[in-house]
This record gives structure tokens, C-alpha cells and sequence, in this order.
């Protein structure tokens, strides 16, 4: 039985369509790497599993949540699946602790007291415990990315969306954060990414998905989409020669 | 020429510039508290609240504050009652503030970036939630300095209700004028008076952006 | 209420209104052209001219800025004469716009001054330009480019607040307003139809501003 399921799914931005009838079905506890160029609609896709942009036609559901463009319904579904975005997205005015409290109480109706004990824990997750205190502003980019993962995880969401999550920083953060997501796969987080890191996506991943425009153009296991790519366009973005 | 000190003619247009301080304030906290429910209706999803808040601003910041002045004054006199000038004068400068406000507001809450919208949508908040939790604590920081600034528009236009026969600064100016054919005087002392109380509010609002700018370089 | 309205009038009185619309215009014209050519030269003043010059027209630009127009406008025309300043209604509501004007625009075109890049200045004056002249062909376009939405902006709300210039008797469209309401006892509708006529002179004044800013700074990106 599939966790998350995308059937048919088109979106249109006035006269360019980004997505052109997207299947995927993931089962829980499946890391999925999106790969593929600029423009080939990847984000797009991740942001329409989450409710950011509506879809013109298909659907995706999410553990039973379907997507519909309403409140109730976009907020089911939120509950259910975190995103983490590039740009980190921290409310600068809170400081990491109360970053990762705010939904859980505005939105859960968690109480103070609880909602501060599992900041905690989450932060401890991601390696900042010592920083509940200290203001994004005072982090580094890796850092801030670790309290956007802790923030995303205190809502228990099932699966996790992540956007370029690594494209925003520098190259020796990289890997504070990617440590971070890998930690969460090995305890059975459903995962889907975009990313650029194609050792991170062969070495995690249960599955890669390589869009280009606006496909799916080809679908399977690490092993097999970077060893054997079967289309030339693959073939091209893998930088193979033949 | 005249029996009046410099003294009686100060001391007769400080009293009426309480009435000018007080119109201001009730102007500006109304005023605020009507560009907030606009700014509400303005950011809000849908068509309709944004349009017609769009065609409020238009109006108000399309005609002169006189003229709404006298089409309060007149227009509330169709509904046959006696208008008196204190009221058209509120009613008026509170709703010209709220177009003014509510604008400004707008301006701060569009430049919170984007991110800040979708990452608080994705942890599940509704709009109200977004914009209590997340947007409007921080457009509210960068709002305090131009907000500040406009309360000088709003003292200065509250000289302008002197013309429906409201009794304040500007208009005691005119009736110490007439009784001491000292307009250079007079009027001078009236401008002071003005200098005083929108100097002040002027500065601040200049301090406040300098502070914010050098708090916004350390990020 | 039980109030009709009445727009009978507007046939016998629209010679009156057409009157005070072509004395808003010229009064907005007058001092719209005077007044950004003062923002200018207070503008050079304050950011690169001489020392003492530079709190003088700070000390202008404050108490313009810091008092209402209505008293300018009264200074100006009832308390000036004192000092042998006598003037028309028309002229003190000349001038009057035209100081406030000068204020604000010396404000907003200062701000474009100062964000012209640095190397701007150290161009003109390795080409052998003195700080006038890189001022006048160097920074001053781009300059008033950059702030060009802003200083519309003020010209609009001058021409607006020429509705005070009525208090002074000068013959403007609320004088007219004014004028026909005293006749017809129609005061709601007179000022009604006025600040409808404000309202298009407005629109039109801004889109007149935004194509003058197209043919004064065609196809360069403001920087």
C-alpha cells in the first residue's frame, strides 16, 4: 500500500505546462531522489505534494489526505508531510527553540510546556540543543537548515518534503546537514528530495527519479538509473559520454 | 495698535493647539485601527476585499483632504442631522489616515519574503495564524518608522478643519489675527507651535530608520 | 433621508468650474516646474554644496516639512506684507507651492543623489569635471531617474493640497466649489462634482508624470 500516490498530475502556468501527467507512487519508509535539470518541473512537483501550488489536473494523496485547494483539506495534508525549503524559511524574529515551538502550538494546540520538551528533543535530533536560544541570524546556513528539519519533524509529519535543501550552502556545510537526513532515512523516514547531490541520492536513496520536462523519463533503483542510463538525455545529464 | 502681549497671543493658541493634538491622536489611533481591518481585507485571498480596498486608497489619496472635509461636513448634514464640526472633522481625518495607514502597512507586509508565507503553510497555519504569528511581527518592525512619519501628515491636516469652522491651532490664528492685526506675529507663532509638535515626530521616525537599518545590516 | 439631489446647476455654473480647473492647472503647472527646478538646487545644496549653505537649506526643508501649507499659505500672504512683501492672491499661492514643493522634492531627490555608486563621482572627476559639472551631466539624471515615482508622487499631492489656496481667496477649482455652493445652497453636490473634478485631475497628472518620465529617461535602467 503506497504512503503518498500521484496520479496524472498536470500543472499549467498560463500557457506552459511545467507538469505533463506525473505517476509516482511511494511506499512508507521510501527515499526518493528527484534529479534532473532546471526547468524539468521537479520543484514544482515537490511544491504541489505540499499544497503550495494547486494542480489543474490528477491528483496526490497523502496517507488517505487528499489534495484539494481549501483550507481543512491543505491542512490535513500539511500535518501529514513536512517541507524543507532552500532558503531555509526560519522566522527571523523567534529564536531556533521557539522557531520549532510555534506550530506545534498554534497549530496542534500542543501545550507551552510540551511543545518546549519536544523543541528540545528535536533540536538535540539535529545536533543544536545548546542553540534553543540563539536567533537564525546568530547561525550559520548548515545550522539554520538543522533547525528547519527540527521545526519540520516537531509537527510528526510522516514523510518529508525537501527542496535543494543543500543548494543554498557552502560546500563544507553540506555535509552537517545531509548527515542530518540521512540519519533520518536509516530510522525509516519516508523521504522525497530534489537534490543536486548525486553521491548523497546514490548512496540513500531507495529510489531515483529522473523528470525531464515536465516527465517522469525514467524511474528505479540508484544501481541501476547512474550505472545504466537508458535514455540519452540521462545519459547527458549524468555527464556519461558514449 | 493692539492691547495683546506677545504672552495673550501665545497663551491663546497653545490653548487652542490642545484641540489640534487631540484631533491628531483620535485621527491617528482611529485612523490605525481602520487601516488595520483594510490591511486585513487588502492582504486577504479573494477578489473582492482587495479591490475595494484598492478603490478606497484611490479615492482618498486621489482627492484633496479639503474636499473630504466638506463632503463629510455636508453629506452627514443629508441625513438631517446638525453636523457639528468636531465630528465631520474625525469622521474625515480617520478615514483619510486609514487610506494613508493602510497603505504603508501593505508595503511592509509585501516585503516579508515569500518564504516566510510557504514555510509557515507548510507547518499547517491558516491565514490568520500566518499573519499573527509569522508576518505582522516582523512587517510591524520595519512599519514603526514610516508609521511615526505619517502622524506628522496628520497633525499638519489637522490645520485644514479650520475651514469647516473646527477651533483649533490654525483657526485660532485667524480669530487672534483679526482682533490683533499682527498676522506676521501670529502666524509665525502659529507655525512654532506646528514645529514643535511634528519636529519631534519627524526626528524619531528618522532615528528609528536608522536604527532599524544598522539592526538589518547584522543579519 | 429624504434629500434630493440636485444637479440642475452644473448647466449655468460650469463656466465658473471650468474657470477654477484652468487656475488648479496653472497653479499646479507653475509650481510643479519652479518647485522640482528648487528641489534641484537644494538637493545640490545639502548633498555636495558648500559648507555653510548646508544647514541653511536643512533648516528650510525642516520647517517646510514641519508646518502645515495652510499657515505657509497665510504667512506668506498676510504676514509677509508686514515686511513690504505684497503680492496677489494668485502669486502668494504661486510661491506658497512652490516652497513646499521645493522642500519635499529636495528630501526625494536627495535620496537619489546619495545612492548614485561612488565610482560615478570618481569618473567625472578623473575626466577632468569639476564636482558642478558631475553633478549637473553625471549624477543628476539617473538621479532623478531613481526617485522619479517618488517626486510624482509629491506633485500630485501638492497639486491636491492646492485646495487650500480657496482660503486666500485665490479663484481655484474649490473656490469655485465654494463660489456656486453660496449660490445654490447645493453645498454637498458643488463639492461633490469638485472632488470628482480632482479626482480625474489627479489620475491624469500621474499619468502624465509617468509618460514625462519615459521621454526624460527612455530605455536606461535606473541604477
Amino acid at each position: 500500500m503506497s504512503l503518498i500516490e500521484i496520479t496524472e498530475v498536470k500543472k499549467r502556468f498560463g500557457d506552459n505546462e511545467v507538469l505533463k501527467g506525473i505517476n509516482i507512487d511511494v511506499a512508507p519508509g521510501e527515499v526518493i531522489a528527484i534529479i534532473g535539470k532546471s526547468g524539468s518541473g521537479k520543484s514544482t512537483l515537490l511544491r504541489c505534494i505540499n499544497g503550495l501550488e494547486t494542480i489543474d489536473e490528477g491528483s496526490i494523496s497523502v496517507a488517505g489526505a487528499q489534495l484539494l485547494p481549501d483550507e481543512l483539506h491543505l491542512k490535513a495534508l500539511r500535518l501529514k508531510v513536512g517541507m524543507i525549503f532552500q532558503q531555509f524559511n526560519l522566522f527571523p524574529h523567534l529564536t531556533a527553540g521557539r522557531n520549532v515551538m510555534l506550530s506545534q502550538m498554534v497549530v496542534k494546540k500542543t501545550p507551552k510546556a510540551e511543545a518546549e520538551e519536544i523543541a528540545k528533543r528535536m533540536l538535540e535530533r539535529v545536533g543544536l540543543a545548546h542553540k534553543f536560544d540563539a536567533y537564525p541570524d546568530q547561525l550559520s546556513g548548515g545550522q539554520q537548515q538543522r533547525v528547519a528539519i527540527a521545526r519540520a519533524l516537531a509537527m510528526q509529519p510522516i514523510a518529508l518534503l525537501c527542496d535543494e535543501i543543500t543548494s543554498a550552502l557552502d560546500p563544507e556545510l553540506v555535509s552537517e546537514v545531509l548527515a542530518v537526513v540521512k540519519e533520518l532515512a536509516s530510522e525509516g523516514m519516508t523521504l522525497i528530495m530534489v537534490t543536486h547531490e548525486m553521491r548523497f541520492a546514490r548512496d540513500v536513496c531507495s529510489r531515483v527519479v529522473f523528470m525531464h520536462q515536465g516527465r517522469v523519463h525514467e524511474i528505479g533503483p540508484p544501481e541501476e538509473v547512474f550505472a545504466d542510463p537508458k535514455t540519452p538525455e540521462l545519459k547527458q545529464f549524468l555527464g556519461v559520454t558514449h | 495698535m493692539s492691547d495683546f502681549t506677545t504672552w495673550d497671543i501665545l497663551r491663546n493658541l497653545l490653548l487652542a493647539a490642545r484641540w489640534t493634538v487631540l484631533l491628531s491622536l483620535v485621527s491617528f489611533i482611529g485612523g490605525g485601527i481602520v487601516g488595520a481591518l483594510l490591511l486585513f481585507a487588502r492582504t486577504a485571498k479573494g477578489k473582492a476585499g482587495p479591490a475595494f480596498v484598492k478603490t478606497y486608497v484611490e479615492l482618498f489619496q486621489g482627492t484633496p483632504l479639503l474636499m473630504q472635509l466638506f463632503l463629510a461636513f455636508f453629506g452627514l448634514g443629508l441625513f438631517g442631522i446638525d453636523v457639528p464640526a468636531w465630528l465631520a472633522a474625525s469622521v474625515a481625518l480617520i478615514l483619510w489616515s486609514a487610506a494613508f495607514l493602510t497603505e504603508i502597512w501593505r508595503g511592509c507586509v509585501e516585503s516579508i519574503a515569500r518564504g516566510q508565507w510557504e514555510a509557515s503553510a507548510s507547518l499547517g497555519m491558516g491565514y490568520v495564524q500566518q499573519m499573527r504569528h509569522v508576518v505582522l511581527p516582523q512587517a510591524l518592525r520595519i512599519a514603526v518608522p514610516p508609521t511615526v512619519g505619517f502622524s506628522v501628515q496628520v497633525v499638519k491636516g489637522t490645520a485644514l478643519t479650520s475651514i469647516i469652522g473646527f477651533v483649533e491651532l490654525s483657526k485660532a490664528g485667524t480669530v487672534v489675527t483679526n482682533a490683533t492685526f499682527e498676522p506676521f506675529k501670529v502666524y509665525g507663532l502659529v507655525a512654532l507651535i506646528y514645529f514643535c509638535l511634528c519636529w519631534p515626530l519627524s526626528k524619531s521616525s528618522q532615528i528609528l530608520e536608522r536604527k532599524l537599518n544598522v539592526a538589518h545590516r547584522n543579519h | 433621508m429624504n434629500y434630493t439631489f440636485d444637479f440642475g446647476w452644473l448647466i449655468e455654473y460650469w463656466p465658473v468650474l471650468l474657470k477654477g480647473i484652468g487656475i488648479t492647472v496653472e497653479l499646479t503647472l507653475v509650481g510643479g516646474v519652479l518647485g522640482v527646478a528648487l528641489g534641484i538646487a537644494c538637493a545640490w545644496a545639502r548633498a555636495l554644496g558648500p559648507g555653510w549653505l548646508r544647514p541653511v537649506v536643512a533648516a528650510y526643508v525642516e520647517l517646510i516639512r514641519n508646518t502645515p501649507f495652510l499657515i505657509q499659505l497665510f504667512f506668506i500672504f498676510f504676514g509677509l506684507p508686514a515686511l513690504g512683501l505684497r503680492m496677489s492672491e494668485l502669486q502668494a499661492a504661486n510661491l506658497a507651492m512652490v516652497v513646499n514643493l521645493g522642500a519635499y522634492g529636495c528630501e526625494i531627490i536627495r535620496a537619489g543623489i546619495q545612492a548614485t555608486p561612488k565610482g560615478q563621482f570618481e569618473a567625472g572627476a578623473s575626466l577632468g569635471m569639476s564636482r558642478l559639472q558631475t553633478f549637473w551631466y553625471v549624477v543628476l539624471i539617473p538621479a532623478l531617474q531613481r526617485i522619479w515615482p517618488a517626486l510624482s508622487s509629491q506633485i500630485v499631492i501638492v497639486m491636491l493640497g492646492s485646495a487650500a489656496v480657496s482660503q486666500i481667496a485665490a479663484e481655484d477649482l474649490t473656490f469655485a466649489a465654494n463660489f456656486i455652493q453660496s449660490r445654490t445652497f447645493r453645498a454637498f453636490e458643488s463639492y461633490f462634482v469638485a472632488t470628482l473634478i480632482y479626482l480625474a485631475l489627479a489620475i491624469a497628472l500621474r499619468q502624465l508624470l509617468r509618460g514625462l518620465g519615459w521621454t526624460l529617461f527612455p530605455k536606461r535602467t535606473a541604477r
